[in-house]
């Protein structure tokens, strides 16, 4: 066996022999994927309103019906004006259309739990909207106090295709870069590494070695990612496919290469597990859109936001799976993965050193 | 007339104010085994450290198989064998995927080097399908010399390869040592157990980052001119502390199953003996004795 | 003569089939200073781990500090003291700051650990290191503090587990001269070592193969019964018989 074969099979046993470790690289991403997207989706599903009118007229009856028809949607019945507190307490209906006489239209909504009376509301109202298209000669008031919503490309707001992205971001991090990196330091700490280093193999190979079996189980996740997004959360997929892939892989090499340089600068497993905690998740979780929008960041944060490398693929993944869009239109964010790579490469391979300090 | 298989001169390394080594300079012979005998934080693993190249020293220079540590690390690390102090395995690999991996680093096969490892490798061949992690503080330590021999070395270096193991695995270890020896290996190698010392040709006392003495184990004993005796007796704390207020004894020491006196010229056994006797102690016996490297190790320590 | 202070009958601690102690039976006296010797594998950790009150024994009976192996783990812990050389203090805390630790881990007053530290650290000559961290100083200084440490509470048993490994032989002799005081005041010592020459310095060693004692009795005595001229040739005798590795 050639020399670089036989480090590779070593890695890799390593890897297959911590059978809890590479149990929870294959399976956490499944969970997490099922988690935030299935879970989630779920929930925003089922909401129980009730409507408040004083008189029921055709218009109303027919906003009322559509509303019902929507899936997310269960009609709980009429009630009187002065119920609305008591049916929204006892929890009998999330959400209360009340219809007043002077034809404005007030939408009461529980907010304890504030995602889903956000969208709850943000429903609502495109629903009522579309209905006054219908009746705008009747109620033509209604329209003025309806704010204009506009909800492309995920018109139901399925959270899963957000997060679906998201998840891909984080998870390709951790794998990659917070297991390589801890790996590479485990052999400082054992002092196998001076062994290594005081062979005549030149110890990047053996690095290099040693991120093949993490790439190829990130490549496994991938795979398992997009079957789980395109099958089970029915994520449309309507992009290019070698481009989800193409952006990925560079993404996979951007986070080995990160990998590397935490482990040049840290002489301690867990030195690099706060590292890769710290300075790698917590930027991914907050900064790169996976869960706040970048749009709504206060304006010292946003600058920020460019240095995360997740912020690009998260946002290239988006446009690629779920709008759909072509290759050339992630080409912004293609181009800035790859530069950001080739910068920590090159810094890898100039902190790392085959001398000890 | 070849090369010496070390030369070391002047080396000197700092950790901020700390001499962790302080102008090192001796040379091991081809085919020698040198120990370098001294107690934990003496500078020995430094020492080593240096030599393989791992890390720069800040002062002197060295060669090692007559290359450069500095210009010539990359050839030197093809021709050395080094087993660091903690063992340096793979505990989650077994004892034959250790090797092979050891093997695939010097671009080797066990096979081609066979003859060199297998008086040793016999020994753990048994347990071939183990994991490193389970194995013995002995078997882990055959297992590491096995692969730090892989390539053939031309200079073994050994960074304590005999601490925290017991006294049978020891001394089997260093009749594996005598016989590489004899297959023509130079060894460098260190401990803090001065009983093994006289396995060694030539040894390297060392304190506190500085070469205390350097001789033959006989040459570094006889060196030792001061009467010395020993003490022994019911109440060996007792007897120590009776004995430190005599004046003649200039140090009295536990020394196994009795105690040294370090005697001046004028002191007087038998008046010892008598004077211990009076004062209560049983059974005492006082004859004179050989000193041994640690009774020389004891003197040169304080008089540094 | 003086009372057992360890006594133990047929202790045995299975993992699964594998026997790690086997029936071992013994006595250590109140005072003594008792080698536990053996091999890399043979059985002391795990021994020393139920005399200590760390783990419960599979069958057997015995008390240490007249408490039962069996049942009452907690209460040994209280009256016994451990070094060993993996673990000793805390090297990012100051000499002062390890003291204090330790009293207050074994209930002692405020008062009583600043007295006892301040006689401890003038009987060291080492009041000028108080605030010093003990990753800064030598193993052999470390070590000493370590074993004070470990009898700050006045345990009537100090449990030694390899303390002098690597150390330098003057220190190593100075820590001895520790052992021998702390006995002569009543303290019983339990030590394991891989020094031979430091098993002559005990009254009485053990010596344990494959989980089971094979001898047990004073160093000169063990010499005549194995007709050999130190510890280190009976110890050899014995170990080359075991037939298992760890």
């Amino acid at each position: 066996m050639t020399g670089f074969a036989s480090f590779v099979k070593k890695e890799s046993l390593h890897i297959l022999r911590d059978k809890w470790t590479l149990l929870i690289i294959l399976i956490f991403p499944i969970v997490e994927l099922l988690l935030f997207g299935f879970a989630i989706s779920i929930e925003i599903k089922n909401i129980n309103f009730a409507v408040s009118v004083p008189h029921r007229t055709e218009a109303i009856r027919k906003q009322v019906e559509q509303i019902s028809s929507n899936p997310y949607f269960t009609f709980r019945g009429y009630i009187s004006g002065n119920e609305v507190d008591k049916e929204l307490r006892s929890g009998k209906s999330d959400a209360v259309v009340e219809f007043s006489k002077d034809n404005s239209v007030l939408i009461a909504l529980d907010a304890s739990n504030p995602n889903k009376a956000m969208e709850g509301a943000g429903y609502l109202q495109s629903i009522l909207m579309s209905g006054n298209s219908n009746a705008s000669e009747t109620t033509s008031n209604l329209s003025s106090i309806i704010p204009e919503t506009h909800m492309l490309y995920n018109p139901q707001m399925n959270s899963a295709y957000n997060f679906v992205p998201g998840i891909m971001g984080l998870i390709f991090i951790l794998i990659c870069a917070m297991m390589t990196s801890v790996s590479i330091v485990r052999e400082k700490e054992t002092g196998t590494m001076d062994v290594l280093l005081v062979s005549p193999v030149k110890p990047i190979r053996i690095i290099f070695a040693k991120m093949v079996p993490y790439f190829t189980l990130s490549c496994i996740n991938l795979a398992c990612i997009l079957f789980l997004a395109r099958y089970v959360l029915k994520v449309p997929m309507s992009g290019n496919l070698g481009g989800v892939i193409g952006i990925s892989l560079l993404y996979l090499s951007l986070a080995l290469a990160l990998g590397l340089l935490i482990s040049t600068v840290t002489s301690k497993q867990i030195t690099a597990l706060i590292i890769s905690g710290m300075l790698l998740l917590l930027p991914i979780i907050m900064l790169s859109g996976m869960v706040f929008p970048i749009e709504n960041m206060p304006a010292a944060l946003k600058p920020l936001t460019y240095i995360v490398p997740a912020r690009w693929y998260i946002s290239a993944i988006r446009k690629l799976m779920i709008e759909g869009l072509p290759f050339k239109y992630v080409l912004k964010e293609f181009s800035v993965l790859l530069t950001m790579t080739l910068f920590l490469v090159a810094l890898a391979l100039k902190n790392f050193k085959d001398k000890m300090e | 007339m070849r090369q010496d298989a070390i030369e070391i001169n002047g080396i000197s390394k700092n950790y901020g104010a700390l001499k962790a080594l302080d102008g090192i300079t001796f040379n091991v012979g081809r085919g020698e085994v040198f120990g370098l005998i001294g107690p934990d934080g003496a500078g020995k693993s430094t020492l080593f450290r240096i030599l393989v190249t791992l890390i720069d020293s800040d002062g002197g220079s060295a060669k090692v198989d007559g290359m450069d540590i500095l210009n010539d690390y990359h050839s030197i690390r093809n021709k050395i064998g080094y087993m660091p102090g903690k063992f340096s395995l793979y505990p989650d690999l077994t004892v034959e995927e250790n090797i092979n991996f050891f093997a695939a680093l010097f671009h080797v096969t066990l096979e081609q080097n066979y003859d060199l490892i297998a008086p040793i490798y016999k020994q753990i061949e048994p347990f071939k399908t183990r994991r490193a992690g389970k194995l013995s503080g002995g078997m882990k330590q055959k297992l590491a010399l096995c692969c730090s021999l892989i390539h053939k070395p031309d200079v073994l270096f050994l960074d304590e390869p005999t601490t925290g193991v017991d006294a049978v695995s020891r001394s089997e270890f260093w009749d594996m040592l005598l016989e590489l020896q004899k297959k023509g290996l130079s060894i460098l190698v260190s401990t803090p157990y001065m009983d093994e010392a006289s396995k060694c040709n030539r040894i390297a006392l060392i304190n506190g980052g500085k070469i205390l003495d350097i001789n033959t184990p006989d040459g570094i004993v006889n060196n030792f001119k001061e009467p010395l005796y020993a003490v022994s007796g019911t109440n060996m704390y007792g007897i120590l502390t009776a004995t430190r207020q005599e004046k003649e004894v200039v140090d009295c020491y536990p020394f196994g199953a009795a105690h040294h006196i370090v005697a001046s010229e004028n002191f007087n056994p038998e008046f010892l003996k008598q004077t211990l006797e009076e004062r209560g102690f049983k059974n005492i016996e006082l004859n004179k004795t050989k000193a041994g490297i640690e009774d020389v190790f004891i003197k040169l320590m304080h008089t540094q | 003569m003086k009372e057992n202070i360890i006594s133990v009958k047929e202790l045995c601690k299975n993992f699964g089939k594998f026997k790690a102690v086997d029936r071992i039976t013994f006595d250590v006296k109140r005072g003594e200073i008792f080698g536990f010797l053996g091999a890399n594998g043979a059985g002391k950790t795990t021994a020393i781990r139920m005399l200590c009150g760390l783990s419960y024994p599979t069958s057997g009976s015995g008390t240490v500090a007249g408490f039962d192996v069996m049942r009452n783990g907690e209460k040994i812990k209280h009256h016994i003291g451990y070094m060993s050389q993996r673990f000793s203090l805390y090297d990012d805390l100051t000499v002062y700051e390890n003291m204090k630790l330790f009293g207050g881990i074994y209930g002692l007053s405020k008062m009583q650990v600043e007295r006892r530290s301040v006689e401890i650290l003038n009987q060291l000559q080492f009041k000028s290191e108080i605030n010093t961290l003990v990753g800064s100083l030598p193993l052999g200084w470390k070590q000493k503090l370590a074993f004070c440490v470990a009898s700050l509470h006045r345990p009537e048993i100090v449990f030694l587990d390899e303390p002098t490994g690597g150390v330098d032989p003057v220190t190593r002799r100075q820590f001895w001269e520790m052992i021998y005081k702390a006995s002569s005041e009543g303290t019983t010592i339990f030590v394991t070592t891989h020094y031979m020459d430091e098993a002559e310095y005990c009254n009485r060693v053990s010596i344990m193969v494959d989980g089971q004692i094979k001898a047990l009795d004073s160093p000169a005595e063990l010499k005549k019964q194995f007709n050999a001229s130190a510890i280190d040739e009976v110890f050899r005798s014995l170990a080359r018989g075991a037939k298992r590795g760890e």
